[in-house]
C-alpha cells in the first residue's frame, strides 16, 4: 500500500515499517499518514499488533525496515512532543492526589525541584479540565473516580503539554458502552479544537466508526488503512485476510464476519463485533 | 577416612546433647519453614512473614518474663498477629503492607518494652540477643519434642491445604471463582505461617528467622519448574544450610574459644550462597513499559 | 527532662522526625514499607561493627545502609524486591550477630541498637546530622515530582520519560539518610515506625500531596517528642513508645477517615436520592 503523497500538514508519516519482536515479524508494510486536528483509530483483534504499532510509533520499539517521522507545524528543530496514555493505568483510591493535580503533573512531572505556585499553570490546569470536560469531579482523589472520569483525566494529563500527536492505548477497553461513546466524541472534538494528531487503538470499533477521520485495520500482520468507507468493506478486508469476509452493518453497528472453518477467523468475528455482552 | 571426618568435624559433634537437640529442632525448623516459604515467596507476602517472626519476639521476651517456654511465647504471639493481620486485611496491596508495617512497629514496641522489664524484674542477661538472634546451643531438650510436634502440625496442615492453597497462590479470584473458601484459607495459612516462623524464631532467632523462610523458597521458586519440586528443593537446601550451620558454628568454637561464631550467622550466609549460586532468575523477559505482553 | 545533657537528644530527635516525616510520605506512596523496615536493620551491623574496631557509629551505619541500598535494588529479584529485600535484610543481619559475638556485645549496647536510647546522644553528632537532614530535605525537594510521579504509576512515568529504576534508586538513598540519622535515637527496630505511622495517617486525611507531606512531618515530630518525654520519665524504652504512637497516629487516621467517609456517603446518598 502506497503512502499518499505526504502533505505538509502531517503530523506523523508511517512508511513502510516492520517490526521484529521474539524473531517473528509482527506487522510488516505498515503505512499511513494523521494530520494534525485529525483523529484515528488502529482497529485489530487482540495479538494483532495495535500495541506494537503504537510503541514503534512512540519509539519504544525498533522498526526493523522503514521509517516513522513525527512533525511539528512549525518546522521547529527538537524533537516533537508526543503525548501517551499507557493501556493500563491503575490508581490507587488511598493516594492522596487530586485529579487537578495529576494534570499538572501531565505539564511538569519530570522537572526537578518543588512545584512552586504558579497561576499560569493554574490556569493551563484549568483550561484542560474544562476541555475534557472535568471540571466537576476535578477535586476529588484521583484514583476514587469512575473508568470514564479518570480515562478524562489521564487525557487532560498527556494534552496538556500541548503534543503534535497523542497516543492512546484501548483507552476504551474498560468502560461501559455510553462512557466508551461519550470518551470518543470527546476525543474527535478534542483532535479539532486542540489541533492534535489522534492515534488510538481499540479492539471494538463500534464506539468509534461514528467519528473518527481514518482507520487503520490491522490483520495478519498488515494494515488497510483509509477512511472508514474506504476500509470497512467486504472486498478490502477480504483481501487483508487472504480469504473472504462479510461487513455487515446491523442495526447501527458493524460486524466483520470471516469466513467459518478459519481458525483465526471465530475469533475476529466476535471480537469486532462485540460490545454486545456489556450493552 | 577417620582423620580427614575429624578435620571437619570437632570431637564431641555426634555426642554432645545440646548439638542433639540443635540438630533436631534445627531440622523441624528447616522442613516447615522449606514448605511454607515456598507458598510465602508465591503470595508475595515475604513482609507479611518477616513482620510475623519480628512480632513473634515481642512473645519470646515476655516468655522469659513469665518463665516459660520459649517456643509457647513465639507461637501465642505470632498466632495473635497473623489473625489480627488477616482480619485487618486490605485490599490494595500497598494498603496492606503498611497494615502490616504498623502492626509490626506496635509488635516491636512491645519486645522492647518486655526486654526492658526482662533486665529489671529477672536476672536473665542476654535475653535481647537471645530472642533476636537465637543461640541454638541451649536449647533445653524438653523443646526439641514440643518444636518436633509444632512441626508436625504444620506439615500435615499443608498438605491438607495443598491444593487450595495453591490455587489461591496462584490467582485468588480463580481460586473464588472455583469455591475455594479464599478468606477462610488464607487465615489458616497464615496460622500455619505463624507456626513456621516460631519455630524458626527459636533456631535462628526472631528477626534473622526471615532468611530460612524466604532463602530457600525464593532460590528454589528461580530454578523449578513445579511447585511440588520448589517445595522439595526449598526444604532440600533449608535442611543443608541449617546442619551445615551447626557444624560449622560448632567448629569455630575450637578455632577461637572465646568467641564461638553464632549458627544463625551460618545458617544465613549459607544461604544467601546458595541464592546467589543457583536462585538467579534464569531469563529476563524485558516487560514492555505499559506491562502488557 | 531539659537539661543540658538532654540537649543532643531533643535536637538530634527534632531533625531525624522531620526529615522521617517527609521521606516517609514517599514510603507510604510508593507502598515500600519492606525496604523502610530494612535499611534501619542493614545499618545496626554497621553500629556494632563500628564499636568492634573503635570508629565513628556513623560511618559504620553509612556503609552498611549502602550495602543495603545496592542489596535491595540489585540482588536479582522476580517480580518484584521482595525476596532480595528479605535476603538483604537477613544478611545482614546475619552479619550483625556475628559482630556482636566479637564483641561480647554488652547486652545493653546492643538493646540501645534496637531499641533506642535517650541518653547519651551526644550534641558532637549534631553537626554531622544536620548536615545529612539539610541533605535529604533537599534532595527530597529536588526530586520532588518525578518521585511523586513514579509513585503513582509506573506506566504514566515511563511514558513521560522518567525512569522508574533511577526513582527507585534515589528514593532509597534519601531512605538510607533518614535511617542513618534517626536510629541512634529510636533504634534499628523502630525507626520504621516513625517512617510509616505519621504518613500513612497524613496520607488518609489529606487530599494533595504537599499537605500530606506537612501533616506527615507535625504528626512525627509530636510523635518524636511525647516518644522522648515519656520514654525520660518512665524510664522505659523510647521504642516502645515510639511504635506505639505510630500505631496510635495510624489508627486515628484510619478511625477518622472511616468517620468522615461515613458521613460522606450519607451526604451522597442524599442528594442521589433526590
Ligand atoms: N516482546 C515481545 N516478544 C515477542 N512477541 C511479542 C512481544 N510483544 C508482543 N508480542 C507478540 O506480538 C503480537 C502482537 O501483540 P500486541 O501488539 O500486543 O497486540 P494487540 O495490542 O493488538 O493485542 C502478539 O502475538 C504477541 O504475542
Ligand atoms: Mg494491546
Amino acid at each position: 500500500m502506497a503512502v499518499r503523497d505526504a502533505p505538509t500538514t502531517s503530523a506523523l508519516v508511517v512508511d513502510r515499517i516492520e517490526v521484529v519482536l521474539g524473531g517473528r515479524p509482527i506487522i510488516s508494510n505498515v503505512s499511513f499518514l494523521l494530520g494534525r486536528g485529525e483523529f484515528a483509530g488502529v482497529i485489530g483483534a487482540n495479538g494483532a499488533g495495535k500495541t506494537t504499532l503504537l510503541r514503534t510509533i512512540l519509539g519504544l520499539e525498533r522498526a526493523s525496515q522503514g521509517t516513522v517521522q513525527i512533525h511539528d507545524a512549525t518546522g521547529s528543530a527538537g524533537r516533537p512532543r508526543v503525548g501517551y496514555v499507557p493501556q493500563k493505568v491503575l490508581l490507587d483510591p488511598s493516594l492522596p492526589l487530586r485529579a487537578r493535580d495529576l494534570v499538572a503533573l501531565g505539564l511538569d512531572g519530570h522537572r526537578l525541584g518543588l512545584p512552586l505556585p504558579s497561576p499560569a499553570r493554574d490556569r493551563l490546569v484549568a483550561e484542560m479540565l474544562e476541555a475534557v470536560d472535568a471540571q466537576d469531579f476535578a477535586d476529588e482523589r484521583v484514583g476514587t473516580l469512575s473508568g470514564g472520569q479518570q480515562q478524562r483525566i489521564l487525557i487532560a494529563h498527556a494534552l496538556i503539554r500541548r503534543p503534535v500527536l497523542l497516543v492512546m492505548d484501548e483507552p476504551l477497553a474498560s468502560l461501559d458502552v455510553h462512557s466508551a461513546a461519550s470518551v470518543a466524541a470527546l476525543l474527535a472534538h478534542l483532535a479539532k479544537t486542540q489541533d492534535v494528531a489522534i492515534l488510538l487503538s481499540a479492539h471494538d470499533m463500534n464506539p468509534l466508526v461514528g467519528v473518527m477521520d481514518r482507520i487503520v485495520y490491522l490483520a495478519n500482520g498488515h494494515a488497510a488503512e483509509g477512511s472508514v468507507e474506504e476500509v470497512l468493506r467486504g472486498d478490502v478486508l477480504s483481501e487483508l485476510y487472504g480469504h473472504h469476509v462479510d461487513v455487515i452493518r446491523v442495526h447501527d453497528r458493524i460486524v466483520v464476519v470471516v469466513a467459518p472453518g478459519d481458525p483465526s477467523a471465530t475469533d475476529h468475528a466476535t471480537l469486532l463485533s462485540g460490545g454486545r455482552e456489556t450493552d | 577416612m577417620n582423620r580427614l571426618l575429624r578435620i571437619l568435624v570437632e570431637p564431641g559433634f555426634f555426642t554432645n546433647g545440646s548439638v542433639h537437640t540443635a540438630l533436631v529442632v534445627g531440622a523441624g525448623a528447616a522442613l516447615v519453614s522449606g514448605v511454607v516459604g515456598v507458598f510465602t515467596v508465591m503470595r508475595g507476602q515475604s513482609f507479611a512473614g518477616h513482620a510475623l517472626s519480628d512480632v513473634s519476639s515481642a512473645g519470646g521476651s515476655l516468655s522469659f518474663l513469665l518463665r516459660m517456654n520459649p517456643l509457647l511465647g513465639f507461637l501465642g504471639m505470632a498466632a495473635l498477629a497473623s489473625g489480627g493481620m488477616e482480619l485487618a486485611g486490605v485490599r490494595y496491596a500497598r494498603g496492606r503492607d503498611l497494615a502490616t508495617g504498623v502492626v509490626l512497629g506496635a509488635g516491636l514496641g512491645l519486645a522492647a518494652l518486655f526486654l526492658y522489664l526482662d533486665s529489671t524484674f529477672t536476672t536473665t542477661t542476654g535475653a535481647a540477643i537471645t530472642v533476636m538472634f537465637g543461640s541454638m546451643f541451649a536449647i533445653p531438650a524438653s523443646t526439641a519434642i514440643l518444636a518436633s510436634l509444632v512441626g508436625l502440625v504444620a506439615l500435615v496442615a499443608v498438605a491438607v491445604l495443598y491444593r487450595p492453597l495453591l490455587l489461591t497462590s496462584v490467582h485468588w479470584e480463580l481460586a473464588a471463582v472455583r469455591g475455594v473458601r479464599v478468606g477462610l484459607i488464607a487465615l489458616l495459612y497464615m496460622l500455619v505461617l505463624s507456626l513456621a516462623v516460631s519455630l524458626s524464631a527459636i533456631t535462628v532467632g526472631a528477626i534473622l528467622s526471615t532468611a530460612l523462610l524466604i532463602g530457600p523458597a525464593g532460590t528454589a521458586l528461580g530454578v523449578a519448574r513445579r511447585p511440588g519440586s520448589a517445595v522439595l528443593l526449598a526444604c532440600g537446601i533449608a535442611l543443608g544450610a541449617t546442619w551445615l550451620g551447626i557444624l560449622l558454628a560448632y567448629d569455630s568454637g575450637a578455632w577461637t574459644p572465646q568467641h564461638p561464631w553464632p549458627v544463625s550467622f551460618f545458617v544465613v550466609a549459607l544461604l544467601l550462597l546458595s541464592y546467589l549460586a543457583i536462585g538467579r532468575s534464569p531469563r529476563r523477559v524485558p516487560r514492555p513499559a505499559n506491562g502488557e505482553m | 527532662m531539659f537539661a543540658g545533657f538532654m540537649l543532643g537528644t531533643w535536637m538530634v530527635g527534632t531533625l531525624a522526625a522531620l526529615v522521617a516525616g517527609v521521606v516517609g510520605v514517599f514510603v507510604v506512596l510508593r507502598g515500600s514499607a519492606f525496604a523502610a523496615h530494612t535499611l534501619p536493620l542493614s545499618a545496626f551491623p554497621g553500629a556494632a561493627a563500628a564499636s568492634l574496631v573503635g570508629r565513628s557509629q556513623i560511618l559504620g551505619m553509612v556503609l552498611f545502609a549502602g550495602v543495603g541500598v545496592v542489596g535491595i535494588a540489585r540482588l536479582p529479584r522476580r517480580d518484584d524486591h521482595d525476596v532480595g529485600t528479605a535476603l538483604t535484610l537477613v544478611t545482614l543481619l546475619g552479619l550483625g550477630a556475628l559482630f556482636l559475638s566479637l564483641t561480647n556485645g554488652y547486652a545493653s549496647e546492643v538493646y540501645a541498637l534496637l531499641f533506642g536510647q535517650v541518653l547519651g546522644v551526644g550534641v558532637r553528632d549534631l553537626t554531622v546530622v544536620a548536615i545529612m537532614g539539610a541533605v535529604a530535605i533537599a534532595a527530597t525537594a529536588v526530586f520532588y515530582r518525578p518521585l511523586l510521579l513514579t509513585s503513582i504509576s509506573s506506566e504514566l512515568a515511563e511514558a513521560q520519560g522518567v525512569s522508574c529504576e533511577q526513582m527507585d534508586v534515589i528514593f532509597l538513598i534519601l531512605l538510607a539518610l533518614t535511617t542513618v540519622m534517626t536510629l541512634p535515637i529510636v533504634g534499628a527496630l523502630l525507626v520504621f515506625s516513625l517512617l510509616v505511622g505519621p504518613p500513612a495517617a497524613a496520607r488518609m486525611l489529606t487530599k494533595t500531596p504537599l499537605h500530606t507531606v506537612l501533616l506527615s512531618v507535625v504528626l512525627a515530630l509530636l510523635v518524636t517528642w511525647l516518644a522522648i518525654a515519656l520514654s525520660y520519665l518512665t524510664n522505659w524504652p523510647i521504642g516502645f513508645f515510639v511504635g506505639a504512637l505510630g500505631a496510635l497516629a495510624y489508627g486515628a487516621g484510619v478511625a477518622w477517615s472511616a468517620w468522615r467517609g461515613r458521613s460522606r456517603r450519607d451526604v451522597a446518598g442524599a442528594t442521589r436520592a433526590i
